[in-house]
């Protein structure tokens, strides 16, 4: 079977500016693969070109054995159906409150009955430890919040695929802790498969399967494996420094 | 039982002895058939699950289940049972039930009876006075301390807003004020023809243009354009914390980003006007050439009515015109609320505030004018 996300030599730029160039990685069914690496080095860049907002300049995205870089933007609909995605700061509607926020997709998506959608709602809040926070609009609740908020509405459809960009960055260590259980938690329940951008250590190696260290210095994909084996094995001295927080790295062994 | 049977989702609750069973059956989907319920729900949570008969579900399960749990109230439900659940659904729901319920924003109290409203539409409008007071007193102050040399703004921020509201907007003035004039000679000259006085339309056109028409319509365009870009800007500054910025570095906003604009604007406003007029004008006398005036007598007739006293009553409106628009942008994105619905409310106000108190305004100085006899 193919791997659930199949990157092939993907080359990404804005304009003649290359962020990175000759990605080559596969997610696999139910992985929670990590996306990380140094600031600015293009993590949420390449979120973007996963989920088809920004078109890569060479190579290509596969999901299963479908070509989605291939399929026209205005074709991408049942792609675009199976993702979920939480953005850096929430991205809420700010016109709607949390429950509306929530059940907007979900109303959307198909005819249901009110008190449905109003417990589905409601239990995605309680999720992310929001529960009961249905009649509160985005700005008047924190920036903590808010980020929790928008892993619900991106959970709202139950999808396949959930993209989330720094989900645990401005949160408590505690709340942090707690997404990381609910992250696994889906995955194992709903078998989703999950891809997150974050430079967190301690959740990357909590809860990543695969992790993908993006290299600002070589612009291209530093290594990719299981964040332990990596933290300790890696060929790459980047990788290591990384993983070990810059303090010095133990010899490859 | 029936195919269909084996697939709709069911919940039956069941009572053993002291103990409530809750079977779990059937295909739980978001596009499947709706829930059936059946036996009489007991006021405690269920102290076991059946879910031998369930086949697959998705987030409506756990949203069924949840809504039960969180039915009861919290101090009946100290830790509920989720005995023979799937051990997916187990953790799922744990997590769910670990923050307890946060009861509603405080309710915003809608009042009882009409005299309530009144009261409340009176507070708000005076709450909305005595902001409009509140900021021109502070932009007042701003502006005597740029008189005296104290106020800080980047003169790069000034000479931007200057070219944002003087020469970009010279071609929809241009367009407009053309065609003001194109009207008003079109009229005049069908009724001015019938007695054979069409060379007064030149005296028509000029007039109304430099004292009216001019300035009104380069106003109205410019609340629309640059008083909007003002509260947009300054609205979403407010949004992202950009002006509390500003404040903890000890730059006055007032000083920083209202003056540089109503500085401009005030400067601008006139120059637009001017600019205005001479199009307008231009307008009359193409339509004159058409209908046979020409050019060199309509100029002439136009100096005739058009004198300095005239032509300097517009100019002198546009400098207040030119401070309200700017005065009612800045102060509706200072105003505005932390989001970006509040940033398009600040937007539409500006513009409504600004366009109704220029019209207010220029009705003030017709009867002044008046009064005063010019």
């Amino acid at each position: 079977m193919a791997a659930k996300i199949t990157v092939h030599g993907l080359t990404m730029s804005y304009g003649p500016t290359v962020v990175m160039h000759d990605l080559e990685f596969e997610v696999q069914d139910k992985d929670i693969f990590v996306i990380m690496g140094g600031s600015g080095c293009g993590k949420s860049t390449l979120l973007r070109h996963l989920i088809g907002l920004e078109e890569p300049a060479k190579g290509s995205i596969l999901y299963g054995d479908k070509y989605f870089t291939a399929t026209d933007p205005t074709e991408r609909g049942d792609f675009i159906r199976r993702f979920g995605v939480m953005y850096q700061s929430g991205a809420l509607w700010s016109s709607l409150t949390l429950g509306e926020n929530i059940a907007m997709p979900i109303e959307e998506a198909g005819q249901l009955p009110a008190h449905t959608v109003r417990d589905l709602v409601a239990y995605k809040l309680a999720l992310v430890g929001l529960s009961g926070y249905e009649d509160f609009y985005p700005a008047q609740i924190s920036g903590g919040m808010k980020k929790r908020a928008g892993i619900a509405r991106a959970m709202a459809l139950d999808p396949d695929i959930l993209f989330l960009d720094e989900p645990g960055a401005g949160l408590d260590p505690l709340s942090a802790r707690r997404l990381d259980d609910l992250i696994r938690q889906l995955r194992d329940s709903l078998g989703s498969t999950i891809v997150i951008v974050t430079h967190e250590l301690a959740s990357i190696f909590n809860i990543a399967t695969t992790a993908l260290f993006l290299d600002s210095a070589t612009k291209t994909q530093g290594a990719v494996g299981n964040p332990n084996d990596l933290r300790d094995h890696s060929d790459n001295p980047a990788v290591r420094l990384f993983l070990n927080r810059g303090e010095a790295p133990q010899t490859k062994s | 039982m029936t195919s269909v049977d084996t697939h709709s989702p069911r919940a039956i609750w069941q009572k053993d002895g002291e103990a409530w069973t809750l079977e779990l059956a059937g295909d739980w989907r978001r596009d499947g058939a709706p829930v059936e319920v059946t036996g009489n729900a007991p006021k405690s949570a269920a102290t076991r699950y059946k879910t031998d008969a369930l086949s697959s579900f998705d987030s409506t399960l756990p949203a069924f289940v949840f809504a039960l749990l969180r039915s009861i109230p919290a101090e009946k439900l100290k830790a509920p049972s989720l005995e023979g659940l799937p051990e997916s659904l187990r953790g799922l729901l744990t997590l769910a039930l670990a923050v307890p319920e946060e009861h509603g924003p405080p309710a915003l109290a809608s009042p009882a009876s009409a005299i309530a409203k009144l009261g409340d539409i009176a507070q708000k409008t005076w709450g909305s006075m005595i902001g409009v007071i509140h900021f021109v007193g502070e932009t007042s102050q701003s502006l005597a301390r740029f008189i005296t040399h104290r106020a800080r703004f980047r003169s790069s921020d000034f000479w931007m807003v200057v070219q944002e509201c003087g020469v970009e907007a010279l071609p929809i003035v241009t367009l407009i004020s053309f065609l003001i004039g194109l009207i008003l000679a079109f009229v005049g000259n069908v009724q001015l023809a019938n007695f054979g006085a069409s060379i007064f339309v030149a005296d028509l056109v000029g007039i109304a243009m430099v004292r009216e028409m001019g300035v009104v319509m380069t106003a109205i365009i410019m609340s629309g354009r640059t008083g909007a870009a003002f509260a947009a800007h300054i609205g979403s500054m407010k949004a992202n914390e950009e002006i509390d910025a500003l404040r903890t570095f000890g730059f006055d906003p007032f000083d920083f980003l209202v003056l540089p604009r109503l500085i401009a604007l005030v400067l601008m406003m006139p120059v637009l006007t001017i600019f205005s007029n001479a199009i307008g004008i231009l307008g009359g006398m193409m339509v004159g050439s058409f209908v046979g005036i020409p050019p060199v007598l309509y100029w002439n007739e136009t100096l005739t009515s058009v004198d300095l006293t005239n032509s300097s009553l517009g100019v002198i409106k546009s400098v207040f015109f030119g401070a309200t628009i700017a005065i009612s942008g800045c102060m509706q994105g200072m105003q505005a609320g932390k989001s970006s619905a509040a940033v398009g409310e600040a937007t539409t106000k500006a513009v409504v505030a600004a366009i109704t108190s220029i019209i207010v305004l220029d009705s003030a100085f017709a009867a002044i004018f008046t009064l005063l006899d010019i």
